[in-house]
Formats: C-alpha cells, sequence, structure tokens
C-alpha cells in the first residue's frame, strides 16, 4: 500500500497542488481527484433557519398528534402533581413560537438575502424556461433522463413544492394555530386581537381544529417527499445537497456543461 | 294610549313586593357581572322606563327553549321577565289561541310600532316557499318577515334559530336557515344551545328591557358575557385533562374516578358556553358532571361534527369512518410506499449504469 503513494501515476506537476496528500491516499484516490467547482447559495441565516424550522415542525407534529390522540392514561400522581398533556401543550405552543418567530424572520431574510433566500417565496409562473425545466426534472423522477440538470438553487420541482408546503403551508399552520391558541388565551388578548377573526370566519372551533389537523399530514407528506429527495439527489445527482444545507457551498460534481 | 306602563308597574300588578323588586334588581346585576353600584340604576331604570314589549314567536323548533325558558332557577326572575313577555305575544305560552292570538298578534304590532323586541325560537325553512313550517295558515317565513320589520331588534333563541340546529343538518331538505340569513337589516343577538341556559336566557332579556341596548357581543354576536369562554376553560375536570388522565371506555374505573371525557369525544374544548359555571336546573349539574361529555350544541354546525363520541371529526367528504388522522396516514403511507419503490428502482438504475460505464 504504501509503496503505491511512493509512486504516482501521473508526474507530480500534473497532481493538483490541493491534492498532494498525505496519509493514506491510495493511487486510485489520486487518479480520481478532479476539479469541483462550488457555488455559496444558502447564507447563514437560511440554513440556520432550516434546521431550527426542521427541529420546530418535528416537535409539532409529534406533540400536535398527541394533543389529538392523547396517550394511554397514566397514573403518575395526583392530578394536581401530574401535567403530562400540559407538558405536550406546552412544548407544541413554545415549538409553535419560536417557528413563528422563524418564519418572519426568513421572510425578512427574503428581502435581505441574496437571490436565492427569494426562492422559496415564489414560482416563476411566466418564465418558460421554467417550465421546460420542469417538465425534464419530472421525466427525471420517472427515470425518463438518464442525467439530471444542474441547478444552484431549487430545481423546479422543489421550488413549487417549497411554495405550496411551505410558504402556503406554514402560513395556513401558523393562522389556524394561532387562532386556537386565541381561544386558549381568552377574548381581548393578543393572539385574539391578532387572529381571532379566524374562529369568526370558521365559525365553529371544532372545524378549526380539522383543518388544522389535516395541515399537519400534508406537512408530514412534504417532509417524507423532501427528505427522501435530499438524499436521492445527494447521491445520484450531479451535484450536493444535505451539506449544502449544511455548509451553503453547492458542490458540482462534474464540470461539463449542458 | 293613556298613561305609559313602566316595569315597576308591571311587576306590582303581578304581586310582586318593593322588597322582592330590589331582590331581583341586585340579582340581576350579580347575574350580568355588574356591580352593586348598578343595582340602583337598574331599579331606577325599571321603575322609570316604559316597558319593553316582547313579540316571541316559533318556526321550525321542538320548544325546549320555551321550555328551558321557564324553569329559570330564581322564581323571582322567571316570574318577573315571564310577567313582561306573556303579556304580548307567545303563541305557545299566552292563553288566547287561534285567531285570537292572531289578532293580539297584530295589534302588538301596530301598537308598539319600531319599540318591541322580536324574540325567535326557531327557524324558517326556505324551500318550498317555506311551506314545511306552517303558522296561522301561512309559511312562518312570512310571519317572521312581518314581525321583523318593525321590530327594534332580534333574539335569536337557541341553536335553531341561531345557526340552524338539527333541522338544518347536512343535506338540509327543507333548507332551514337561521335569522340573521333570512332578516338582514335589524341587529341580532344569538343566545345559542339547544337549548340555551335559562339564567343566560333571563340574563340577556333583563338587560335587554333594562339598559335598552344588547350586552357586550363576541364576533358570532353572542353576548360575551355568557358565551365568552369555552366549557373546557372552567370544567371541573380540567386538571385531569392537564394530567392526560382521561376516561377510556365509558364504564372503566377512569369513569368511576370523575376523569376527563376528551377521549369520549367531549366537545368542550371547542363549545362557549356557560354550562361548567352556571350549569343547569337551578345548578344542581350539567352533562359533564354527570359523566357525559359536552356536544357542542351551542356551536355552529354542532350536528355536522362527526359523532358526538370521537375526539377527530369524522370528514364526510372522504367516506363515512374518515377523521383527519385515518386520512392523513393513508396519504402518508401512500407516499412513503411511494418513496420505497422509487427509491429501489433508483437503486437498480444506479447500479445498472455502473456495469455499463465499467
Ligand atoms: C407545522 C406546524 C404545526 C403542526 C404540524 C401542528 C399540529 C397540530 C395538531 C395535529 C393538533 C391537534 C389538532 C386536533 O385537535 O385534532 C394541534 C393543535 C393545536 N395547535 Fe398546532 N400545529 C402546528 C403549528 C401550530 C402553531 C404555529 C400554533 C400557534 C400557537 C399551534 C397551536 C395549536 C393549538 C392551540 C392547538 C390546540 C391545542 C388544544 O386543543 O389543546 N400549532 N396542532
Ligand atoms: C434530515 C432532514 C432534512 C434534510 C437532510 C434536509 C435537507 C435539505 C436540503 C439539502 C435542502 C436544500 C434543497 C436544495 O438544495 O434545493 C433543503 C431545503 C429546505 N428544507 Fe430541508 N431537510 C430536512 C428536513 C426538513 C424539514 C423537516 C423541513 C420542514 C418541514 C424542511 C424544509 C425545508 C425548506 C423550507 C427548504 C428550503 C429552504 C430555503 O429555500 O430557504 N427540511 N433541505
Ligand atoms: S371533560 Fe371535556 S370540558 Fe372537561 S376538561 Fe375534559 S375535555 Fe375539557
Ligand atoms: S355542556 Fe355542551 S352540549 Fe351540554 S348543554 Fe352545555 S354546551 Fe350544550
Amino acid at each position: 500500500m504504501s509503496d503505491k503513494i511512493f509512486h504516482p501515476a501521473r508526474e507530480s506537476h500534473e497532481i493538483f497542488k490541493a491534492s498532494r496528500l498525505t496519509g493514506d491516499a491510495t493511487l486510485e484516490d489520486l487518479d480520481s481527484i478532479r476539479k469541483r467547482t462550488s457555488v455559496y447559495v444558502y447564507e447563514a441565516p437560511v440554513r440556520l433557519w432550516h434546521w431550527i424550522n426542521a427541529a420546530c415542525i418535528t416537535v409539532l407534529i409529534v406533540t400536535g398528534y398527541f394533543i389529538g390522540r392523547p396517550l394511554p392514561s397514566m397514573q403518575i400522581a395526583e392530578a394536581y402533581d401530574q401535567f403530562v398533556m400540559g407538558y405536550i401543550r406546552f412544548a407544541h405552543f413554545a415549538a409553535a413560537q419560536v417557528l413563528t418567530v422563524g418564519f418572519f424572520g426568513r421572510i425578512y431574510w427574503a428581502f435581505m438575502g441574496n437571490h436565492h433566500a427569494k426562492q422559496m417565496f415564489y414560482i416563476p409562473l411566466f418564465n418558460r424556461r421554467f417550465w421546460h425545466e420542469l417538465i425534464f426534472e419530472l421525466r427525471w423522477y420517472f427515470f425518463l433522463e438518464r442525467e439530471p440538470k444542474k441547478y444552484v438553487g431549487h430545481n423546479p420541482l422543489a421550488q413549487i413544492a417549497m411554495f405550496f408546503f411551505m410558504t402556503l403551508g406554514l402560513t395556513f399552520m401558523l393562522i389556524t394555530g394561532w387562532a386556537l391558541y386565541a381561544e386558549g388565551a381568552g377574548q381581548g388578548s393578543l393572539p385574539d386581537m391578532a387572529m381571532g377573526w379566524v374562529l369568526g370566519l370558521v365559525q365553529n372551533s371544532q372545524r378549526l381544529h380539522t383543518l388544522h389537523h389535516l395541515g399537519m399530514w400534508a406537512i408530514v407528506v412534504f417532509m417524507i417527499i423532501h427528505i427522501y429527495a435530499a438524499i436521492r439527489e445527494d447521491i445520484m445527482s450531479r451535484q450536493s445537497m444535505v451539506s449544502t444545507m449544511i455548509s451553503g457551498h453547492r458542490t458540482f460534481k462534474d464540470d461539463r456543461v449542458e | 294610549m293613556g298613561q305609559i306602563e313602566t316595569f315597576y308597574d308591571v311587576m306590582r300588578r303581578q304581586g310582586i313586593t318593593r322588597r322582592s323588586f330590589m331582590k331581583y334588581c341586585s340579582l340581576t346585576a350579580a347575574a350580568l357581572g355588574l356591580g352593586p353600584a348598578f343595582v340602583p340604576k337598574i331599579a331606577h331604570a325599571m321603575e322609570t322606563k316604559p316597558r319593553t314589549p316582547v313579540i316571541w314567536v316559533h318556526g321550525l323548533e321542538c320548544t325546549c327553549c320555551s321550555e328551558s325558558f321557564i324553569r329559570s332557577a330564581h322564581p323571582l326572575a322567571k316570574d318577573v321577565v315571564l310577567s313582561m313577555i306573556s303579556l304580548d305575544y307567545d303563541d305557545t305560552l299566552m292563553a288566547a289561541a287561534g285567531h285570537a292570538a292572531e289578532a293580539a298578534f297584530e295589534e302588538t304590532i301596530q301598537k308598539y310600532k319600531g319599540n318591541y323586541i322580536l324574540a325567535v325560537e326557531g327557524n324558517p325553512p326556505m324551500n318550498e316557499d317555506g311551506m314545511y313550517c306552517i303558522t296561522g295558515g301561512k309559511p312562518f317565513v312570512e310571519k317572521l318577515r312581518h314581525a321583523a320589520k318593525d321590530a327594534k331588534a332580534i333574539i335569536s333563541w337557541g341553536a335553531c334559530a341561531s345557526y340552524g340546529c338539527v333541522q338544518a343538518a347536512a343535506p338540509n331538505p327543507t333548507r332551514a336557515t337561521p335569522v340573521h340569513k333570512v332578516i338582514l337589516d335589524k341587529p341580532i343577538i344569538k343566545v345559542p344551545g339547544c337549548p340555551p341556559i335559562a339564567e343566560v336566557m333571563t340574563g340577556v332579556i333583563t338587560y335587554m328591557l333594562t339598559f335598552d341596548r344588547f350586552p357586550e357581543l363576541d364576533r358570532q354576536g353572542r353576548p360575551a358575557m355568557f358565551y365568552g369562554q369555552r366549557i373546557h376553560d372552567k370544567c371541573y375536570r380540567r386538571p385531569h385533562f392537564d394530567a392526560g388522565q382521561f376516561v377510556e371506555h365509558w364504564d372503566d374505573e377512569n369513569a368511576r374516578k370523575g376523569y376527563c371525557l376528551y377521549k369520549m369525544g367531549c366537545k368542550g374544548p371547542t363549545t362557549y358556553n356557560a354550562c361548567s359555571t352556571v350549569r343547569w336546573n337551578e345548578g344542581v349539574s350539567f352533562p359533564i358532571q354527570s359523566g357525559h361529555g359536552c356536544i357542542g350544541c351551542s356551536e355552529d354546525g354542532f350536528w355536522d361534527q362527526g359523532s358526538f363520541y370521537d375526539r377527530l371529526t369524522n370528514i364526510k367528504q372522504f367516506g363515512i369512518e374518515a377523521t383527519a388522522d385515518k386520512i392523513g396516514m393513508t396519504a402518508a403511507g401512500a407516499v412513503g410506499g411511494a418513496v420505497a419503490v422509487h427509491a429501489a428502482i433508483s437503486a437498480l438504475k444506479r447500479a445498472q449504469k455502473k456495469t455499463e460505464e465499467a
């Protein structure tokens, strides 16, 4: 093994400077080294928001499910000393507050941040190229294309999903959630003054619960697809995915142009 | 018309003593959540103001509101308010019947034009020109419109007048329609419930008769003092809810211990009413206290929110037995399955490509 390292296949001047590796790099490693381009796409606030948002939504889904369908009764202590449902609801409301602040922060960043920070909030309806690429992306997912295109920001399919499930979906959850919260906070409270009108519109709070509950399942569906797609594209596409949401850099695996 | 009759005159004529009258005034103030300073104000108003006449009409309904009303906990309040009302027109409570009753109806409208309060129990069915509910030989909707035209204000008694109630349940064959969707040009106060609590009814009517205006209303047009909070907010079983201790089956140990009825479909968390504070039958009990969940009778569409015994609403558009959870889990399961298949094909394709390239 070690002699391979000292007898490289290429001349040393052919080897990129940065790839003059130490340690256990093998001949094959050195052979397969290639130049990769990368673009800084997601700025720190977007990445921070992404993971805080993902964590909050996970907490909201678990606790929300148990609000709608509580755990089996428990007998840990006297009722006055036991707070199982209370803590579940507390966690839901606490995560909801963080989610709300985060979402407003994200909207702020859509204005302050780079071009890609805006992508989640709109669909370029009148851009012909967007629709062409959307069809291409669909074909890629139906195994009709051998190779996907490269994208700096979201691909068109992702952009549509982000817009409907997150921009609109989270807005829906925030509105219905705060309207439910306003009921507990009481008439005349701040949440009530901000969101109480929703109950006036929906009329029956039971209906509001059902709408909020259905919204949760829409987000669960998004999560399944989103996480699958992120990992699949990370492996199969020509670009980085998961690490992009961690470091902010989109790395392309090849240098070919379309 | 001669001398104007005041409330006080009417009460004295009904044999109510001054002492009882003062008691009634303080009771009313307390029931309405007003301070002691309001007692003389109520007394003064009743002594000096001309009596407000009330016409009480009945559409498509079961008369449970009237039944509740005449059982008001405080006999004094009941006597007083009833004596003020039955004087004019109420086709189930008044002595007169038939043509005499209809004549009294017309007479009251003419005599007190623009001054009377119209209390509506039940609602008009609108299909077939309102032929599903005939009173006095005419569709009720005509009577309602006629009486509403010269009314000062309208009280919608109960879930029927306020929201439509069971006769408006989907598919609502007679198109039973709540009052505020038929009468559009009058101030309307909703006092929903099936029936509303007697003390709530007398409280609302007393407030209106003495102060000549509606009490403070919530967004849905209900008196905020009685419909401002949910059953759940003041339920004595709430500590068990917060603890996560629920009745799991009827007649289980938890039911005997009086745990929270949430899992048995209690609609207390979504129902605005005063049952958990005022209670029923002279404050003896209320549904939850006797071991049955709230069915949400004072809420719009309570009859169409699935079973009274399910926590989650059945959503009919998705089949007979579909809750949000069933729909969601089916969707998530389908998507999860599709993802798994897609992942498997992706892996195969990738392996294929690799062998091709090699
Ligand atoms: C992605 C976000 C969210 C998810 C997935 C979610 C999920 C749920 C679910 C499933 C329920 C049970 C509904 C039922 O009664 O059947 C619920 C209840 C509730 N949620 Fe959310 N929710 C989210 C966001 C929010 C937000 C932003 C708020 C705002 C404060 C909120 C406040 C509430 C309240 C007040 C309840 C009712 C609690 C109770 O009745 O005791 N939720 N949520
Ligand atoms: C382990 C779980 C997750 C991973 C690995 C992951 C990964 C990613 C990646 C790689 C991107 C960038 C997509 C692209 O490059 O086009 C992204 C974007 C995004 N993800 Fe996730 N994600 C996860 C969980 C979630 C969850 C739970 C949610 C919310 C339900 C979520 C919401 C979003 C949103 C809204 C964006 C768009 C960000 C923006 O444009 O600002 N993610 N995620
Ligand atoms: S019994 Fe009903 S109203 Fe009372 S705490 Fe339980 S859910 Fe709430
Ligand atoms: S407890 Fe609920 S269902 Fe029963 S009378 Fe009160 S509001 Fe109506």
